[in-house]
């Protein structure tokens, strides 16, 4: 008996894991699914109806915008999120005095919620109250930056908060990554004469590939599920043109009484999702087995 | 670290790194300017007084610093009928996301060392599972959730909030330990198992004693996801069991009430001090443990 | 032996249980769940709760704050569905038949019937609070969402009275644009874009215009020139709000007005609360008067009444439903918090000018059919056909969309919404 429990320990282990995250996880990706064909409205119902919510979904303007939203959005910040993150370290490895406390000034944004931080980065985007105002009190009267009220840069406030939160992690992990490259290697590349920065383009930077997909995941993670930023910043608005589809399958499934639209928008995000995460896993677990 | 500073004989002069030295320094302070500008705003609007808001600008410090706000969002704002401000929510937190971080992160531990140093069929098969579960939003656990807790009787209790926070934190608590693990030598395994230890032995006498970097990144992240969550927190919950983002958003957010931004914002950061404190304390082993092995691929 | 034991204990197990029929008196409990979180809100719900302490029930108050009830509606379907819900729930409109038809709702006939308030409530609000003949919720209060305030001094320096029609509105925000002030303050969030334009519509489409097309969504109405026209004015309106109108909160934009900013502001009687608790004067300081147009848009809030079991939940429900209707908590509540009493034989002594008026703009509405829930506020339409026109409102009012287009972009998003 014991060298059966012994033999198969590691997969008993895993078992209440794996049971969970099938019901948990998988299970109410299914029961989603099974909503998302009924006519759900204030509760779930479970007659399933076709294909009705999604033909509501693609017809709806305000699906388009969010849908649109997520690819501008989630491109944007996770770019600009990887490169700033990346200058930072390159930045902070050089043998700074006081790099303790800038990396702490750099990471904290990521311990607030954006529930505490919302209103603030409202304030300081509001032309009338915060950073416009501001510099045109200085005297430069022509400033302006009305970003968070103009419908279509709306979004880009959004990307600016985010990164603002997120940028810091990114650095953290590639700074980790920066240092963990062979010391060996570096010495000699310079002793051979090799200017610094390339140095940087042509040996760290290669090396730590496995980091920028680890810094991928973690960020897109982020933008998918990018809903109190939204809220709290802009609240989907001027109008609409902030919404996400986060905010939208929220404001549908809890504002609207309208589980059954929710979970098509639902389930159109997962789809998007597993069609970036699967190949990212596929390569990731197949260089493992090598 | 990269020695950017080597010179090598052939590169520039004396002058040229000085220059590059206070340049990085310039450029290291205005982006700390920019990270730190948003708590700037939130402390001196706290201090301020309401009708200085009203008048003054953003940026300015407050003519008149005091601190009714700051008494006020710790015991005296209205969340509610209740107007005792964040005080008694926090503990709510406490309860839930302690426990709730302690036990993912040994379950994560557990599953991250089976993945990543007993091999068997369907060992990643399994993780590529539980890595794809990080990704579900959580509106759309939210309904079936509410349904199976009703189901279990921990509907608005603290278990019930420790119990969804266990489950949705189990994926990346797995991630990171897994790909620490996965940096560790098969060799001592087997070396162990020829000496005759079993798996939890193996587990408790190697593994875990080199895993204190992880498990400080795993308890970071995971400490800050749950005491910052406020969906699960509305939903799961009822009068008594509600988390301090709750408290937070009623007396921020509400509709056709008078603001107290000043009070606002003193709430905020008072809810906001153990995430705070533990990435200001624990940032450096933060670091340290990403560094010794976590995020190679 | 065993006999003599088995029988003490049924005969102390009889005695125990009479004991505790003996006492019928349920003790009332109730938890209410609600988003009034902030402070003159909440004083107003305190008043409630010691009411109901003050006749011997206990309160468990479950505050929920933001989006107009949003973040309350997703904690309420949690626990419904958990089978936790709420003793009572504050929730209003067409909300109240949909959760009826899921079947959660409780049955407050006896006490609806006993205080009879088929007679005391207008005929258009007591039919929100019935489900299927039965009755479900109570009403707490009516405000008024059509109401425009004014900035006394900056309209008698520029020699203007309160606008009665819609091309008055227009005449005085010109002359107010070429004084310097901006015309109308506005905060530029979904659901004030909304409540612009059905005070708008209702002065343009007349209370049956209004009735047929945000109560039957009757396409008709929904496509007519009317509408057309309806939209051209929102465009007008646009250009009447200063640029950093977008997301700037309501009672933000009520400041404008106090400060002489701006001259209007249209938007429901909780704005009343903002220029007194500044110490303003109606009739003095500033001015209030229905918006151009016939008529009288209500939003009631109230508080249904859900299926729990156990005697204490629903002594609860029946002590909260009649103290809820009850005069003394109508006067005080509606007091504090800047709406009227539901109830139409409470004196209104107590309550200031504007208050007066709309009793009395109420009473005579009633009378003439114009008295017509509001769409802005979820008071006649369910949410996904109210979310499917708020939707077009805020976009045209936020981009240049034709008129033409912003038509059929409601109609289709109404079809497609249902």
């Amino acid at each position: 008996m014991t060298k059966w429990l012994e033999e198969h320990m590691p997969k008993l282990v895993l078992a209440p894991s794996f049971i969970v995250v099938l019901i948990f996880v998988y299970g109410f990706i299914a029961w989603t699914a099974w909503v998302s064909l009924t006519r759900s409205r204030l509760l779930p119902r479970y007659e399933i109806d076709g294909l009705i919510q999604y033909d509501r979904l693609f017809a709806s303007p305000r699906w388009d915008t969010a849908f649109t939203n997520l690819f501008v959005f989630g491109f944007l910040f996770i770019v600009i999120a990887m490169i700033l993150g990346l200058i930072l370290a390159i930045l902070l490895d050089q043998n700074i005095r006081t790099e303790g406390a800038i990396r702490t000034i750099y990471l904290y944004p990521m311990a607030l919620s954006m529930i505490v931080t919302g209103t603030a980065w409202k304030w300081i985007l509001n032309p009338g109250l915060g950073l416009e105002a501001t510099v045109r009190g200085w005297g430069f009267e022509d400033f302006t930056f009305n970003w968070l009220v103009d419908p279509d840069m709306a979004i880009y406030t959004v990307v600016i908060a985010a990164i603002w939160q997120s940028s810091g992690f990114v650095m953290a992990l590639f700074l980790a990554g920066l240092r963990s490259v062979d010391q060996e290697i570096i010495k000699a590349a310079q002793v051979d004469g090799i200017p610094t920065w390339r140095v940087y383009t042509a040996i760290i930077i290669p090396a730590m590939a496995p980091i920028f997909l680890s810094a991928f995941i973690v960020l897109s993670h982020l933008a998918i599920k990018s809903f109190d930023l939204v809220i709290a910043l802009t609240g989907g608005g001027p109008g609409y043109a902030t919404d996400l589809p986060a905010t939208y399958m929220y404001t549908m499934a809890f504002s609207r009484g309208d589980i059954g639209q929710a979970a098509s928008s639902a389930m159109i995000m997962m789809m998007v999702v597993f069609t970036i995460v699967v190949p990212y896993l596929y390569s990731e677990l197949r260089t493992k087995d090598d | 670290m990269t020695d950017l500073s080597y010179t090598s004989p052939r590169s520039g002069s004396r002058t040229a790194n000085i220059l590059l030295r206070w340049v990085l320094y310039i450029m290291l302070g205005l982006f700390a300017l920019f990270y730190l500008m948003p708590l700037f705003v939130m402390v001196i609007t706290s201090f301020k007084s309401l009708d200085e808001i009203r008048t003054g600008d953003l940026i300015s410090l407050p003519r008149e610093v005091t601190f009714d706000a700051w008494r006020t969002a710790w015991s005296g704002a209205c969340t509610g009928i209740q107007c005792e401000g964040v005080r008694p929510f926090f503990w709510n937190s406490v309860l839930i996301a302690i426990p709730a971080v302690l036990i993912s992160t040994l379950i994560g531990a557990l599953n991250g060392y089976v993945v990543a140093q007993w091999r068997f069929k369907g060992a990643n098969l399994f993780f590529a599972l539980m890595l794809f579960g990080c990704f579900i939003p959580f509106q759309v656990v939210l309904l079936p959730m509410a349904r199976m807790l009703g189901l279990m009787g921990m509907a608005g209790t603290i278990p019930g909030l420790i119990f969804v926070h266990v489950i949705y934190g189990l994926g990346f608590t797995t991630l990171f330990f897994r790909n620490y693990y996965v940096s560790i030598p098969s060799e001592l395994t087997k070396a162990a198992k020829v000496d005759g230890a079993g798996f939890f032995r193996i587990f408790w006498s190697i593994f875990l004693p080199l895993s204190l970097p992880i498990i400080v990144v795993t308890v970071i992240w995971q400490f800050t996801q749950i005491w910052n969550d406020f969906l699960f927190g509305v939903s799961f919950s009822q009068a008594g069991t509600q988390p301090v983002t709750v408290a937070l958003n009623n007396i921020v957010n509400s509709t056709t009430g008078v603001k107290a931004y000043n009070v606002d914002m003193a709430a905020a950061i008072i809810a906001a001090l153990p995430t705070l404190f533990v990435y200001v304390v624990a940032g450096k082993y933060f670091v340290r443990g990403l560094t010794a092995g976590s995020v190679k691929g | 032996m065993t006999m003599k034991f088995l029988g003490a204990v049924s005969g102390m197990a009889i005695v125990a249980s009479t004991a505790a029929f003996a006492d019928g008196h349920a003790s009332p409990e109730a938890e209410v769940l609600h988003y009034w979180t902030s402070g003159g809100e909440a004083k107003s719900v305190a008043v409630l709760q010691e009411e109901f302490a003050a006749n011997g029930g206990t309160w468990t108050d479950m505050p929920v704050a933001g989006g107009g009830g949003d973040a309350a509606g997703t904690a309420l379907r949690a626990r419904v569905l958990a089978g936790n819900a709420p003793t009572a729930a504050q929730i209003k409109g067409p909300a109240i038949q949909e959760w009826y038809e899921e079947g959660v709702l409780a049955d407050i006939s006896a006490v609806a019937e006993a205080n009879n308030w088929s007679k005391i409530l207008p005929e258009a609000i007591a039919g929100h609070m019935q489900c299927e003949g039965t009755w479900c919720a109570a009403p707490v209060n009516v405000h008024r969402v059509d109401w425009i305030w004014a900035n006394a001094e900056v309209l008698s320096a520029n020699g203007i009275d309160m606008p009665t029609t819609w091309d008055e509105f227009n005449a005085a925000a010109t002359k107010l644009q070429a004084a310097g002030v901006i015309p109308l303050a506005h905060g530029g969030q979904a659901w004030q874009d909304a409540t612009v334009f059905e005070a708008v519509a209702l002065g343009i489409l007349g209370s049956d215009g209004f009735r047929k097309a945000f109560v039957e969504l009757d396409m008709d109405t929904l496509k007519s020139d009317d509408m057309v026209a309806v939209f051209d004015q929102m465009r007008t309106m646009r250009g009447y709000v200063d640029e950093n109108f977008s997301g700037r909160d309501w009672n933000l934009a009520t400041a404008m007005v106090m400060n002489g900013e701006a001259a209007f502001q249209i938007m429901g009687d909780w704005a009343k609360g903002e220029f007194m608790a500044a110490g303003k004067v109606p009739g003095e300081d500033f001015l209030c008067l229905s918006t151009p147009g016939e008529g009288f848009l209500y939003n009631v809030d109230s508080f249904a009444m859900f299926a729990v079991d156990g005697d204490d939940k629903q002594a609860g429900q029946a002590l909260l439903a009649e103290l809820v209707v009850g005069e003394s908590f109508q006067e005080v509540f509606n007091l504090n918090k800047g709406s009227i009493p539901v109830r139409t034989d409470v004196a209104l002594d107590n309550f200031d000018s504007c208050a007066v008026l709309s009793a009395d703009d109420m009473a005579a509405s009633n009378e003439g059919g114009s008295l017509l829930p509001s769409y802005a506020h979820g008071m006649a339409l369910r949410g996904a056909q109210a979310g499917a026109i708020t939707d077009t409102v805020t976009a045209h009012f936020n981009s240049d969309m034709s008129s033409a287009d912003a038509v059929q972009m409601l109609a289709d998003a109404i079809a497609n919404s249902m």
